[in-house]
């Protein structure tokens, strides 16, 4: 079994990002960027799938910049077998990424397909779903537990109101939630052997043509500041002021 | 110009968040339609006919609606697809599972948790975990969106729409829906309570949940919510997570005990009226955005939180 795992090269999860002055968009070029945390916790899932032999092969792929295969390496420390860089220098939305990502999978032919539930950075939650209608695939989002059972997988799926259950026909689409596993570290050893695995890279253009974005952004600015308040001596103290001042005891 | 909105319900009843989705559609302009597709939901679709400012009902019965499962829903929502300029969801964990397909199938980019209608194509939407607002103008011809709820007043009842019935429609059975484990709670629900108390990583156990966040949710009435942290170490469902992969709630308080206050946790709560913080460390960042910060180790607070409540007559 194949399992493709996109992922994307993000602002790091620690780092604080700010908007340009201009308002035209963020300031990114002193921050630390990193593998989208969902993403990594795919590989991991697909990664586990490979060791418990359910998977054979692994294969990451990212669309991005050129610096997007530093995501890619961190996906084949963590044991992934192939990598794919899909380039293109500026921001992809989700409906041109699944497209991208459609012409991947029909090339690949993958018998799943794990990414994230969301990207951090733009907090769209969109891609795998566009990507599994796209494909005509079921969809087990915002996975917290993935069995591969003959030719379904079932997934345990994190909802407002709880968890629910699905069984899904193969090929499929999973988006990792938070709690589907804890990601591991790479070994310095793995690390350096990822260093030196082929990564095959191929333009965006040879897989689509149409890249414009379908949203233009007016602007971008940062939210109304809260103020910090008031520290409060005691509980007393709370409870009065939530009455008195606040009004909304 | 017609607008549809998909009703987040569960057959027997209509959630709040589709009158909070319909008052974003009102502001799109144009006639509002909602779709219950459900089994057996005709109380549901009654509830959605009653909402203010709704000119008719799409109710649409069949089996492989009873669970909202994505793949179905999404066939019979494109379908509708060419009746209307705009399709919007709820952004519940249903909405955000559905819409994007919805949006490929009909080769449109979705605007994910719109904020605030600007124009008829152009909105606001957080990004960067509520660290940046976007602004942008959609230039597809049909707009489909996630809406933030907690940024929408719930539009009113007193409507009197339509109901018409619809067919289901065909599409090869590719999932199956297997089981649900719902957390039954007596509390009010996380995104719509008028006072939230969540607890962190600080809570040490499930028992201290009980023990300690409880009594004090009791007396407010208070739904209660929690960090990451608390879920992943397994002291609070993952239902009961707040932030920017959680839930997003907006409360007239909110009071955030044993929480450091991370920009991921401050994504799902900042828009609160009042913020109360109980922590321990005077340099936790939660003080930062808290209203009233209290410097106190939380199992001696919350005691005397809960004595003084009731002293009070809370
Ligand atoms: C991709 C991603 C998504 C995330 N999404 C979310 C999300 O949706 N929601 C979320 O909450 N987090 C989220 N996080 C995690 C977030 O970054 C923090 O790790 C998490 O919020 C920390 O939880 P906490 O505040 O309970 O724990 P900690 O950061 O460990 O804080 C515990 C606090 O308790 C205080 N304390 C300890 N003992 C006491 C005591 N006896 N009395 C009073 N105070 C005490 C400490 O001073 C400390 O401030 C996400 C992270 C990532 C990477
Ligand atoms: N540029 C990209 N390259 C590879 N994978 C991506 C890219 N953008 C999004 N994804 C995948 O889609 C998931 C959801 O992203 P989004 O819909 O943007 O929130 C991510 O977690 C990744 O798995």
């Amino acid at each position: 079994m194949k399992i493709l795992v996109p992922i994307k090269r993000v602002v790091d999860f620690n780092a604080k990002v700010h908007v340009k002055a201009d308002g035209t968009g963020v300031e990114l070029s002193n921050l630390k960027m990193s593998i989208n945390p969902f993403d990594e916790i795919a590989v991991e899932e697909a990664v586990r799938l490979k060791e418990r032999g359910v998977a054979t092969d692994v294969v990451c792929v990212s669309i991005g910049p050129a610096q997007s295969e530093d995501v890619i390496r961190t996906g084949l420390a963590m044991g992934a077998t192939r990598g794919i860089l899909v380039t293109f220098d500026g921001e992809l939305e989700p409906l041109a990424v699944a497209k991208a990502l459609k012409a991947v999978a029909d090339d690949e032919k993958p018998d799943m397909i794990f990414l994230g539930k969301q990207a951090i950075d733009y907090d769209c939650d969109q891609t795998g779903q566009m990507l599994a209608a796209l494909l005509g695939w079921p969809q087990g989002t915002f996975a917290s537990k993935v069995e591969v059972d003959g030719s379904d997988v079932v997934v345990t799926r994190e909802v407002d109101g709880g968890h629910q259950t699905v069984r899904l026909k193969l090929p499929a689409i999973v988006t990792a939630d938070l709690r589907l596993n804890q990601p591991r570290y790479a070994s310095l050893p793995n690390i350096m052997k990822a260093k030196r695995m082929p990564i095959d890279k191929k333009p965006i253009e040879s897989l689509i043509s149409d890249t414009a974005p379908r949203l233009e952004i007016l602007k971008m600015a940062e939210p109304p500041h809260r103020k910090a308040g008031v520290k409060v001596a005691s509980v007393a103290e709370l409870v009065s002021k939530l009455r008195t001042e606040a009004g909304v005891l | 110009m017609a607008v549809l909105v998909l009703a987040d319900h569960d057959n027997a009843s209509l959630r709040e968040s589709t009158a909070k989705a319909v008052t974003a559609a009102v502001l799109l302009g144009g006639d509002v339609h909602i779709l219950v597709a459900g089994l057996n939901c005709a109380p549901a679709a009654d509830a959605a006919a009653k909402i203010d400012g709704v000119a008719k009902v799409l109710h649409a019965e069949s089996p492989r609606y009873e669970h909202m499962l994505p793949e179905p829903l999404a066939v019979l929502i494109s379908s509708l697809g060419p009746s209307y300029d705009a399709l919007l969801a709820p952004s519940t964990t249903t909405g955000k599972n559905v819409m994007p397909r919805v949006a490929a199938l009909l080769d449109v980019m979705q605007i994910s948790d719109m904020m605030n209608v600007l124009a008829p194509d152009t909105f606001e939407r957080p990004i960067y975990a509520g660290n940046v607002i976007e602004t942008v103008r959609s230039r597809d011809a049909k707009k489909v969106i996630t809406v933030r709820v907690t940024a929408f007043q719930a539009a009113g009842q007193g409507g009197q729409a339509s109901v018409e019935l619809l067919d289901a429609v065909d599409t090869p059975e590719i999932s199956t829906f297997v089981s649900e484990e719902l957390s039954r709670s007596e509390r009010p629900e996380l995104t719509s309570a008028r006072i939230v108390l969540s607890g962190g990583r600080a809570l040490q156990s499930r028992e201290n949940f009980t023990k300690y966040i409880d009594p004090v949710a009791e007396r407010l009435h208070a739904a209660v919510g929690a960090s990451r942290a608390a879920v992943d170490a397994g002291y609070a469902p993952n239902d009961w997570q707040v932030g920017q992969t959680g839930k997003i709630v907006a409360p007239e308080i909110y009071i955030a005990v044993g929480i450091s206050g991370a920009i991921q946790h401050l994504a799902g709560m900042k828009d609160s009226k009042v913020i109360v913080a109980i922590n321990k460390d005077p340099d936790a960042p939660i003080f930062q955005v808290a209203d009233y910060g209290l410097v106190a180790d939380l199992y001696t607070a919350l005691p005397e939180l809960e004595t003084e409540l009731a002293r009070i007559g809370i």
